[in-house]
């Protein structure tokens, strides 16, 4: 158990999302899973040219249009209807996902059930209930230069995300290059969880208590700090 | 060489029992809503065909298009990446109740089996799913280091898909996203019938804009103002 409140200290979605933002390269081509990720959109720095990609065959859309503007021919993955961008492009699906696994792509963020210390993925369900449904976060996994998970630190019981091995169903092996979490920004680098960064409010042991595995440093840990107001 | 049909029901008239068929679209954008209506009005009337396996990324939403198939009990089987939606209720039913068989393939790989089936290339490596439970019982190999699973192709018997420009030798356009699988099920299948918005003469689509080229088309039929799944779902019709 932790000796802390996670809830007291542990940043927001808005405030993950933002932290994430801020890794993301101008001139990038960049795809941003459905739900949270999305939102990573929103706090792309000033100044820089990001294009994004979605699976069903567009590469620089923009905002959401207004409500009643919609063209329900013009969506993403997530069915949302979407905008175009000066520079905007069509493809058929096969295209799509070549940019995907060819390695054209600078980054793929993804969102987490649990994540293992040597990079595996597990966020497409959680047990054999039900319909399941896999979509392209198979094929996300593989070939981006790099590939990002927003999550929070530990599930809505407590229990850590960030583990030894996965015990959900795998979306991919050894795929995740860096961890953006409620408290700390963690990277996967030979098997290892890499602590970066982590809030100022909270101790080392303190973190090492709600994560599965151990945390190694390389180097200094950064304060993980982020505005207030998202 | 003319591809034009003439009528809804003369373009789906040969599809028969135990058919495999493509459908195109993601979602509501790129799907052939009056060709699967043609086909559902047709097993109303006849009791065939039934017993379809129907490939697409999703497995219908609302009461209309596949869904509406499904609701009907003309499937059988589904193979698609992402047979979720926000009012799935058809497939959910059928498929709990074990009346509906799933093949559940990840969306990239579902793309290049149908784009491997019309290239003639009868099995791929891919990194995707390497490791999990869908790669179960596939052959793997490691290429320069890394693991890769074995997928075969995906053929059918007939692609029902839609396209925004045709023409009478059957080269199509398509509407902004609507493109999506469509070109790559136009390929695949023995028979691609292709419903789009506007038919001209051979010769009215620049060739420099020409998507998918007559070759993989053999019927064309014109369905002026085609209606749009996702619209229909927000407005509660019901086929």
């Amino acid at each position: 158990m932790s000796d802390f409140n996670i809830s007291e200290v542990a940043l927001s979605n808005a405030q993950i999302a933002w932290r994430a933002a801020q890794d993301i390269e101008d001139g990038s081509y960049v795809n941003l899973g459905i739900g949270f990720p999305e939102m990573i959109a929103k706090f792309q720095p000033e100044g820089r040219d990001v294009t994004y990609h979605t699976e069903n065959g567009v590469l620089g859309f923009g905002k959401a249009p207004a409500e009643g503007a919609e063209d329900w021919d013009l969506i993403n993955a997530g069915k949302k209807a979407i905008t175009l961008n000066p520079g905007a492009s069509f493809f058929h699906h096969a295209d799509s996902f070549a940019m995907v696994r060819g390695g054209h792509l600078d980054l793929a963020v993804l969102g987490a059930y649990q994540i293992a210390q040597n990079g595996d993925l597990a966020n497409w369900r959680v047990g054999s209930k039900g319909v399941p449904a896999v979509g392209g976060a198979m094929d996300l996994v593989h070939g981006a230069k790099r590939v990002a998970v927003v999550t929070d630190h530990v599930t809505k019981d407590g229990k850590p995300k960030l583990v030894e091995a996965c015990s959900f169903p795998l979306t991919g092996v050894a795929c995740v290059t860096r961890v953006y979490t409620s408290l700390a920004v963690v990277d996967i680098k030979d098997d290892k969880f890499i602590l970066r960064e982590k809030l100022p409010a909270i101790t080392m042991e303190q973190l090492q208590a709600v994560t599965g595995a151990k945390l190694h440093t390389d180097g200094d840990v950064a304060d993980l700090i982020v505005p207030k107001d998202l | 060489m003319d591809k034009t049909v003439s009528t809804l029901t003369e373009a789906i008239a040969e599809i028969p029992d135990n058919a495999q068929i493509m459908i195109g679209g993601f979602g509501g954008s790129g799907a052939p809503i009056e060709l699967i209506h043609a086909l559902i009005d047709r097993f109303r009337a006849t009791g065939s065909p039934k017993n379809i396996t129907v490939i697409n990324n999703n497995a219908g939403n609302g009461l209309i298009g596949i869904a509406a198939m499904i609701k009907a009990g003309m499937v059988g089987k589904m193979i698609c990446s992402f047979p979720r939606s926000s009012n799935a209720e058809a497939f959910n039913e059928r498929y709990l109740s074990g009346e509906i068989t799933l093949e559940l393939v990840p969306q990239g790989t579902l793309a290049e089996r149908i784009r491997a089936a019309g290239a003639g290339i009868p099995a791929f490596y891919t990194p995707s799913s390497y490791g999990t439970e869908l790669a179960e019982g596939k052959p793997t190999e490691q290429f320069d280091g890394k693991m890769y699973v074995r997928e075969r192709w995906l053929k059918a018997d007939y692609a029902l898909i839609k396209g925004q420009k045709g023409d009478t030798v059957g080269n199509l356009t398509y509407r902004l996203a609507g493109r999506n699988f469509n070109p790559l099920m136009a390929m695949a299948a023995n028979k691609t019938i292709a419903q789009v918005s506007e038919l001209g003469a051979a010769g009215s689509i620049d060739p420099e804009q020409v998507i998918t080229p007559g070759l993989f088309v053999d019927a064309v039929i014109e369905v002026v103002n085609p209606q749009q799944e996702e619209v229909l779902v927000r407005t509660g019709v019901v086929h």
